[in-house]
């Protein structure tokens, strides 16, 4: 496969949400193009009749009943919350007001 | 016991003297907590000290041995074989009130607030919980460079690198500021740091040991495991964390093998390596293997022959895949376990100026140190769009070919395969961090057995360069008795080897003097 552009590293970490600076996106093209070099060999490997393995390690899915068991209290899940409101999560509205009339 | 012999006693060591009444709990824990103090400053090993709950910790375990040597033989030895050893966590373990970092400045003020099934484990088996170790920023890194917090040194030489990831882990047992400790590993950061701090650490197999808790990394990869400085002990800590959770649907009900509280030691554990079959794979002798490892690897592979083991040069063909296979799907999973980190929850963040995307972008763009966004990165476009088949789904193909490899050596008889843990000593403070390939190369020999699930075990087989080598075993899934048993037996064939006195050679530099 070619060469990683500039503007598909950029597509990349949009899709990653990584707000980064333009020397750190230059960096990272190096970076990933050199990596990639590596992947491309994998083409040679004949997989044409070979089942991928998400694990390799495979047991019985355990069940248990569906019943409620203890939980992290509100207090206790919310300690980290850099913004708190009563019993939820503060985060910024998604939609301006404009955009939602 | 007392001072430096309590500093640098085993945990079967120190249970034996808990036990007699010839030491106290409290007082090796105030020992090591002297030495962190005086030390720690050049070692860098530990983030998060736990004084006074480690302490308490430790006089509470004193009492129960009390009691019970009050009850009588019966009473002490139904106490469990970890009440009253100290014992460090990596600091991707949460443990109830304490920071866990990751070694990520993403998650700088976070406080756990539950406890991983293993720090739940390890506090009713009432083991002292000292703290927590640096790392590579979300275990990505072999060197423990990638930690946004602090430099760890080796205590062989303090110019150079402890491995990675879990290099606090593996500094602070090689050091002896502490017995035991907790790493993980996802493609060798257990075994790695092992063998270049002359420790055994061992990855146990996929789902011998719950994640439930430990910050994750890649799922389909990562097992928590123990540092330690000899076998037994590394068993005993595996034996205190292992175990089905049902916090964790990938953890195993298979039974936990009591054969680790009691692995055989001296002439038992040496003369049990006869007959033992052991593949030798030459492709884990790979190019650019340092000569004074592969001798020093190979001088063991030949004591274990000496020792009646029989030992058959076999080939892994896959291994020259595993690496690219690792470097696909070990960032892909990362990408989508990390998306978590957004700032709203918990952990840094940099919401509240402009819009909620901003929010993200800023959160996670400044949040993430270098090495993490370049795994992000490469996970997300692995898994994109018109990228997914070829490579993504290609990997998970390969994956399954590496495994094939592995079950073609265990259909033909094996007991275990031995190979270098790492092709190199610890390297320089540097030497790899502008070429991120030559870095994941340090990783050549431990992955495969990540990318097929086995345990593996990383032992001190010699010095080269005057720094420690590490001899690998890898194992059939749930072999983890059979190796560490087959690690005790070398320990006892080489116990009055020359290299084995050698302490590390740094120690003095840390500043107590120690050596």
């Amino acid at each position: 496969m070619s060469d990683l552009t500039r503007a598909e590293v950029e597509r990349v970490a949009a899709l990653a949400r990584l707000g980064l600076t333009s020397d750190e996106l230059g960096k990272l093209q190096g970076d990933l193009n050199l990596i990639l070099e590596q992947w491309a060999h994998l083409a040679d490997v004949d997989t044409s009749s070979v089942p991928p393995s998400a694990q390799t390690i495979v047991q019985a899915m355990p069940l248990r009943e569906d019943t409620a068991e203890p939980s992290l209290a509100v207090d206790d899940a919310l300690q980290n919350a850099p913004a708190r409101s009563g019993d939820f999560v503060r985060v910024q509205a998604i939609l301006s007001e404009e955009a939602d009339g | 016991m007392s001072g430096e012999s309590l500093r640098r006693a085993t945990a079967a060591e120190l249970r034996a003297a808990f036990q007699s009444g010839a030491a106290t709990s409290r007082a090796v824990t105030d020992e090591l907590f002297a030495a962190i103090e005086r030390e720690d400053g050049v070692l860098g090993a530990w983030l998060h000290l736990r004084h006074e709950e480690a302490r308490a910790e430790a006089d509470r375990a004193d009492a129960r041995y009390a009691t019970a040597r009050a009850a009588g033989t019966a009473a002490l030895n139904e106490l469990p074989p970890l009440l009253g050893v100290p014992v460090a966590l990596k600091d991707l373990v949460n443990l109830t009130g304490t920071p866990t970092t990751a070694g990520s400045r993403i998650l700088e003020g976070y406080i756990s607030p539950y406890d991983a099934t293993i720090a739940a484990r390890l506090k009713e088996a009432g083991a002292v919980i000292l703290g927590k170790t640096n790392m590579d920023e979300f275990a990505m890194g072999s060197s423990t460079e990638f930690s946004a917090y602090k430099k760890t040194v080796n205590p062989w030489a303090t110019d150079r690198v402890p491995g990675g990831s879990s290099g606090g882990s593996s500094a602070a047992v090689a050091a002896f500021h502490a017995p035991l400790s907790i790493g993980t590993d996802t493609g060798g950061s257990i075994r790695q740091p092992a063998s270049l701090t002359g420790i055994v650490g061992m990855k146990p197999t996929y789902g011998r040991v719950s994640r439930y808790g430990i910050v994750a990394f890649a799922s389909s990869l990562d097992q928590v495991g123990p540092f330690a400085r000899t076998a037994q002990d590394a068993a005993l800590l595996l034996h205190a964390i292992a175990g089905a959770d049902a916090h964790d649907a990938t953890s195993s009900r298979s039974p936990i093998d009591a054969a680790l509280l009691n692995l055989p030691s001296g002439d038992a554990a040496a003369s049990a390596i006869r007959g033992k079959r052991f593949a030798l794979p030459k492709e884990y002798f790979v190019a650019g293997m340092e000569a004074g490892v592969e001798r020093a690897v190979r001088d063991a592979v030949a004591a274990l022959e000496a020792a009646g083991g029989i030992v058959e040069e076999v080939s892994l063909p896959t291994t020259e895949h595993a690496l690219a296979t690792y470097y696909i799907v070990a960032p892909a999973e990362a990408s989508a376990n990390l998306a978590r980190y957004d700032g709203i929850r918990y952990g840094a963040s940099k919401h509240g100026g402009g819009d909620l995307l901003n929010g993200y972008l800023e959160t996670r763009g400044r949040g993430f140190g270098p090495e993490v966004r370049r795994r992000i990165m490469l996970g997300t476009y692995a898994l994109s769009a018109g990228y997914y088949d070829a490579y993504y789904v290609k990997a998970q193909k390969v994956r399954t070919l590496i495994a094939r490899d592995f079950d073609r050596i265990w259909a033909a008889g094996f007991d275990a395969i031995v190979a270098p843990t790492s092709p190199q000593v610890a390297w320089k403070f540097g030497a790899k961090m502008s070429d991120p390939v030559s870095m994941y190369l340090a990783d050549a020999c431990t992955l495969p057995a990540n990318m097929a699930g086995l345990p593996g075990v990383s032992i001190p087989c010699g010095l080269s360069e005057n720094l420690p080598v590490g001899l690998q075993l890898i194992g059939k899934p749930w072999s983890e008795a059979e190796l560490l048993s087959i690690s005790a037996g070398y320990e006892a064939l080489t116990a009055t080897a020359a290299w084995r006195a050698v302490a590390p050679h740094d120690l003095a530099k840390l500043g107590g003097g120690a050596a």
